[in-house]
């Protein structure tokens, strides 16, 4: 088994064991997994972060057809610093899977995904604004809540709740 | 006078800062013109940047952030369960659907088991919150378009759902009911006979709407055929909801990934592969009568027992058992004043709430506080759609899309 995840004997009593999404990562992009986690019935999958466009090309054409959300958590002081997370809905399979890439402070740039689906744009741009991760490629990348001129990033963990005073 | 011809929206939106002025319209270019913020059919805070070229719409650009308050940031300040009173406040029209979010996913994250009475009252809440909801995009809807009588007709009703709010709740809008664990009070004595009269009346009240609309013709002029949104577009967009139905696609989380026992309840779900506002319009009118018939269900069906989980650390003791008992006390004491921790870990939960796939995603560190909270709030990705839906159309057009789609600006800019 090249996928950590399929190793998991918890997961082979679910429907997960035999998810085309699984099953097409093992077949064609062993290496774009760098772990898997099964918790409370959802599954997550760590991606390459140089690997998240063909991860999510992957995912859509084996029937996650619907990208429900992207958005970022700061795990500021531990690193890597951002974990941006996908989730990804099957209408089909009626299930839901997400994928995280870790990313450190030094260097928090991934690719953009708007070129799979078109609906990333948004949520890119306000992972971009509040959390301050670059998405290379990205159609308008600018702030979408905070105002052009704004100094930091507020959903950053050393961005006091109140702002700078 | 500057020239103004754009290649992208970027531009458009660049230019139109840069300049602010407008073009003459006799030397064949496009013009900018603003929408908003303060648009009484916005529905809210939203500037448009529309570029027209004549009266045809050749880019139109949201411009968000208006609201923006900053909850998710401020949810991660406070205890699990003070974060409840903050989802009500996301979304104006819909906070019992917020509340119900948000609760079933932190009940996720404990593993905590809700008693059958619970679930059913709090599906027949939010039954009655979509209800309520469609009410005020009804009416405000066909006040942008001109049809003036319908708003009052409309907040006629909602008045009631209201009313029935503050009866169970005490607050007519942010109700803060729902509690993680279950509900916060046992309904008063004449909340079923008043939920019941309102169910009797609905469904003649329903077709009273439809006998002033859908055969009007001037409504089926301002509609049929406007705001075009194929089922490709629309699940590329991550429209969800209503508009998603109404452009064929045959999904809704109620039915096909149910939570908060949804699947002991019968019901259709209304789809139209019409791909217009007018098929938004017939899809969300259908909604109301099955959203009618799930909450009688929820009604009739409703079972005996408690409205909370049994866990003491979790749940606020009743009133009563606190003057008596000497755990009740500490176990007060302890939730108010250091809350209760939640396990490690992540979960998505989604639902459907009266605009579509409202899903929220907590991230735990075994603390009292969330670590994160974050909405995915259905209007937030549909308003992408928006400019697709306008593009090569009238200008007066762009009114009738907003409306169709029933943004609600609140749960955009959080």
């Amino acid at each position: 088994m090249t996928l950590p995840v399929l190793d998991d004997a918890i997961l082979k009593e679910t429907v997960w064991a035999d998810d085309p999404a699984l099953a097409a990562f093992e077949a064609n992009l062993p290496a774009a997994i760098v772990a898997a986690k099964y918790d409370r019935a959802e599954l997550t999958l760590t991606i390459e972060r140089t690997q998240i466009i063909a991860a999510a090309k992957l995912i859509q054409s084996a029937g996650y057809n619907f990208l429900e959300d992207v958005t970022c958590v700061d795990w500021y002081p531990t690193g890597p610093r951002f974990q941006v997370t996908y989730h990804v809905l099957s209408h089909t399979l009626k299930r839901r899977l997400r994928l995280i890439v870790r990313l450190a402070e030094s260097d928090a740039t991934i690719d953009t995904i708007t070129s799979v689906w078109p609906s990333a744009n948004f949520y890119e741009r306000e992972v971009f604004d509040l959390f301050g991760v670059n998405f290379t490629a990205h159609p308008n990348m600018r702030r979408i809540m905070m105002p052009e001129e704004w100094e930091g990033h507020p959903l950053r963990k050393d961005y006091p709740v109140e702002g700078y005073r | 006078m500057p020239e103004i011809i754009h290649d992208s929206i970027t531009d458009v939106i660049e230019s139109s800062e840069r300049h602010n002025s407008v073009a003459d319209a006799s030397a064949d270019q496009t013009m900018v013109l603003n929408m908003g913020p303060q648009h009484p059919s916005t529905h809210g805070v939203l500037r448009m940047l529309l570029e027209i070229d004549g009266e045809t719409v050749v880019s139109a650009a949201p411009d968000i952030g208006y609201l923006h308050t900053g909850i998710e940031k401020t949810c991660e300040a406070k205890f699990y369960q003070q974060v409840v009173p903050m989802t009500d406040r996301i979304d104006y029209l819909s906070p019992m659907s917020n509340n119900l979010c948000y609760c079933l996913a932190v009940e996720k994250l404990i593993e905590l088991e809700i008693p059958e009475r619970a679930q059913y009252l709090r599906v027949l809440l939010n039954e009655l919150t979509r209800v309520q909801s469609h009410l005020v995009w009804l009416g405000t809807h066909a006040m942008d378009i001109g049809a003036l009588t319908i708003f009052l007709y409309c907040f006629r009703e909602r008045e009631k759902i209201l009313r029935i709010f503050e009866n169970v709740s005490g607050q007519r809008m942010m109700g803060s009911y729902f509690r993680i664990g279950g509900l916060a009070l046992e309904p008063p004595l004449d909340f079923y006979d008043q939920v019941k009269e309102f169910l009797d009346q609905m469904p003649d009240r329903i077709a009273e709407y439809e006998n002033l609309l859908t055969g009007n013709p001037i409504w089926m002029n301002r509609l049929k055929g406007v705001g075009h949104l194929s089922a490709a577009d629309a699940i590329a967009l991550g429209v969800t909801g209503p508009p998603l139905r109404a452009s064929g696609v045959d999904w809704d989380l109620r039915r096909d990934m149910p939570y908060s026992s949804y699947d002991k309840f019968e019901f259709k779900v209304p789809v139209s592969d019409a791909c217009d506002v007018w098929a938004r319009y017939m899809v969300r009118m259908e909604e109301m009568y099955e959203s009618v018939k799930i909450a009688r269900q929820a009604l009739e069906g409703m079972p005996e027992g408690k409205i909370t989980a049994d866990a003491p650390k979790i749940i606020l003791p009743e009133r009563e058992k606190m003057k008596t008992e000497m755990e009740a006390l500490i176990h007060h004491f302890k939730i108010v004043t250091e809350g209760f921790a939640v396990p490690a870990g992540q979960v998505f939960q989604a639902i459907e709430s009266p605009r579509g796939e409202m899903g929220y995603y907590v991230v735990s560190d075994g603390t009292a506080k969330p670590y994160r909270v974050h909405m995915r709030n259905p209007s937030f990705a549909t308003l992408q759609a928006v400019e697709t839906m306008c593009k090569g159309r009238l200008l007066a057009d762009v009114v009738a899309v907003i409306g169709s789609i029933d943004i609600v600006l609140g749960e955009i800019d959080r």
